[in-house]
């Protein structure tokens, strides 16, 4: 039975693998295959066709672009993500300190996204019907409807225009208390959560209503057993596999999320980075933050499956 | 579209009511689209106040923008390009998506599996980050959206459409078709499209709406729609320095967008059952 498991979680890995590499493809070959001449591009318009010409060779552009893709990603796999268009830095220095800044305020958000999340679409569907499920699944589709922007300016007008709590749209660097951090954190970390907790309730509630109205948990009831007896304790053990895809495809709006909110914020994270590099078209910066976020995202794909396989009993 | 039906009537008439609300919106959005040169009062270039950001008043009735242009005009000019945009890239994915999802349904093997493992990871890609990664590349112009948002949607219509005919795909007047010796297009089109239309009409809401969203919020960054055409994302982005002074040039647009989603949403959510989940 162990090597059964084993087997389904080495199968899942190594599709999630292959997933990996079509998309890094996609990726290279969006930014490398489509019109524009990145040497050209690089040097202006008035530069000399020899000029074009020898920086094309030095960037090997005139190789066949399977090879580039190769080199790109082996030099990928080596940690080498190459060098910006724009600064001439390595993109890895670029991205070093941001990316703890990223995955800083994304853990922070899932720290109190998830229990919220939890109990709100527990509870929603264990009083299915009533005032207050209707109530969290209105709010729900409100916010799943409305773009993150629109979250996040309103959080502005609310705690900054008219209530005057915290500082608007900005990002300082020198904190010197823990309330301040508090601050900056505020609002950033109140719209993410909003945003990704909609999804996880939503999500979270339709999982355990698909548990709950199976015969056994009606058996339960019938037996006698009270509501949070029969949901807590009958139902939810069943639902944790739902429950942990539900919660990586919500945090993965986190990614679409993060990109909005640290550009309105002015947050110095990869995110930023990234939508700072599309303006100037660096697209070494832009190829090494998509495969991160890439990564990121299926990461969190494959530990879900990978719990929904450990938590089912009829495999294990 | 939302037809009430004789049985249940009290139910379902309830259910239409909320229904009915979102399409008069979605329809009111429509017909602002269409008639947009019509209806504004000012051009939609030009600098109407002496001051930006102005507040709502009887000469400029959602404010002036941030270069003293009207914002009523803008917004209604900006119906064009949000509804436009998004309709003609969702009437493209939703077309491909479900044109292939079906064709792999039907003709299954190796078709079907190198299809749905390509489009899977390709729907694994974050739809914001495409989009930068898009915009990055090629930049912004009207057909680079529309085709751009077109792809980045069409795995899932795809997914949705492969799940649906797949059922259908194992009914037996399917057999009695093949086995009459109609072709892949005839067993498509004829036999399995007409069985999944309704649902098939609902998840080109839904997409609908992410699309609206996505588009919204690329204008947003600055890399959506570029000036001197404005959606309504684009209007938020270009009002943003509005926003200390709670002025209607950022609010409304917002309000323009979350209107018209919600009411999509409303309208998907209180459609019949019959026509959302017919699909065996």
């Amino acid at each position: 039975m162990r090597t059964y498991v084993l087997g389904l979680i080495t199968n899942r890995l190594g599709s999630s693998a292959l997933t990996l590499l079509i998309v890094s493809f996609a990726v290279f070959f969006a930014t490398a295959m489509l019109p524009g001449d990145t040497a050209t591009i690089l040097l202006g318009q008035a530069a000399t066709p020899e000029a074009v010409a020898g920086l094309r060779a030095a960037m090997h552009l005139d190789e066949p672009a399977f090879l580039r893709f190769g080199r790109w990603l082996i030099g990928l796999l080596q940690g080498d993500l190459g060098t910006s268009y724009v600064n001439n830095l390595p993109v890895a220095q670029l991205i070093g300190a941001r990316f703890v800044n990223t995955m800083r305020l994304a853990g922070i958000v899932t720290l109190f996204a998830v229990p919220l999340s939890l109990t709100l679409g527990i509870t929603a569907a264990m009083f299915r019907g009533s005032v207050y499920d209707r109530i969290v699944t209105v709010l729900t589709i409100g916010i799943i409807s409305v773009p993150e922007f629109m979250i996040a300016t309103s959080a502005v007008l609310l705690f900054s225009v008219y209530l005057k709590w915290l500082p608007a749209l900005s990002f300082t660097s020198d904190v010197t208390s823990f309330w301040q951090v508090l601050k900056i954190y505020a609002m950033p970390v109140f719209t993410l959560t909003f945003v990704v907790s909609a999804q996880m309730i939503r999500m979270t509630r339709a999982a355990v209503i698909d548990t709950i109205n199976t015969p056994y948990v009606e058996a339960a009831i019938l037996k006698g057993a009270s509501r949070w007896r029969a949901v807590l304790l009958h139902a939810l053990p069943n639902a944790v596999g739902p429950i942990a895809n539900a919660i990586a495809l919500s945090l993965s709006y986190l990614v679409g999320g993060v990109i909005i909110v640290e550009t309105i914020f002015n947050y110095p994270g990869v995110a930023k980075l990234m939508v700072d590099g599309v303006s100037t078209r660096d697209l070494p910066l832009i190829q090494s933050c998509a495969i991160i976020f890439c990564v990121g995202y299926l990461a969190l794909i494959t530990f879900a499956d990978i719990v929904a396989i450990l938590a089912n009993p009829r495999v294990r | 579209m939302t037809t009430s039906t004789t049985l249940g009537r009290r139910v379902s008439y309830r259910f239409s009511w909320v229904g009915m609300i979102g399409f008069t919106i979605i329809l009111f959005w429509a017909v602002i689209a269409l008639l947009a040169p019509h209806i504004i009062p000012y051009p939609v270039g030009e600098i109407i106040d002496d001051d930006y950001f102005g507040p709502i008043s009887s000469k400029l009735l959602l404010g002036s923008d941030y270069l003293g242009r009207d914002m009523f005009s803008r917004i209604i000019m900006g119906a064009r390009y949000t509804v436009g945009i998004s309709l003609a890239a969702v009437c493209l994915a939703c077309f491909s998506g479900a044109a292939l999802g079906m064709a792999a349904a039907v003709i299954g093997g190796w078709f079907d599996t190198l299809l749905s493992r390509l489009l899977d990871a390709l729907n694994s890609i974050p739809s914001k980050l495409s989009g930068l990664v898009v915009a990055a590349a090629v930049g912004s112009s009207l057909p680079v959206l529309i085709i751009m948002l077109a792809v980045i949607y069409t795995p899932g219509a795809y997914r949705f459409a492969r799940s649906l005919a797949v059922n259908v795909n194992t009914m037996d007047y399917i057999t009695v078709a093949r086995t009459r010796g109609e072709g892949i297009p005839y067993v498509v089109f004829s036999e399995i499209l007409p069985n999944i239309t309704g649902p098939l009409l609902a998840d080109f809401g839904i997409r609908f709406v992410f699309i609206v969203l996505l588009l919204s919020g690329l204008s947003f960054l600055g890399l959506g729609v570029q000036p001197p055409y404005a959606d309504w994302g684009a209007l938020v982005h270009e009002n943003i320095g509005g926003l200390p002074f709670g002025a209607p040039a950022v609010i409304v647009p917002s309000l323009a967008i979350a209107s018209l989603t919600i009411s999509v949403n409303l309208l998907i959510d209180n459609l019949p059952k019959k026509i959302r989940d017919r699909s065996a």
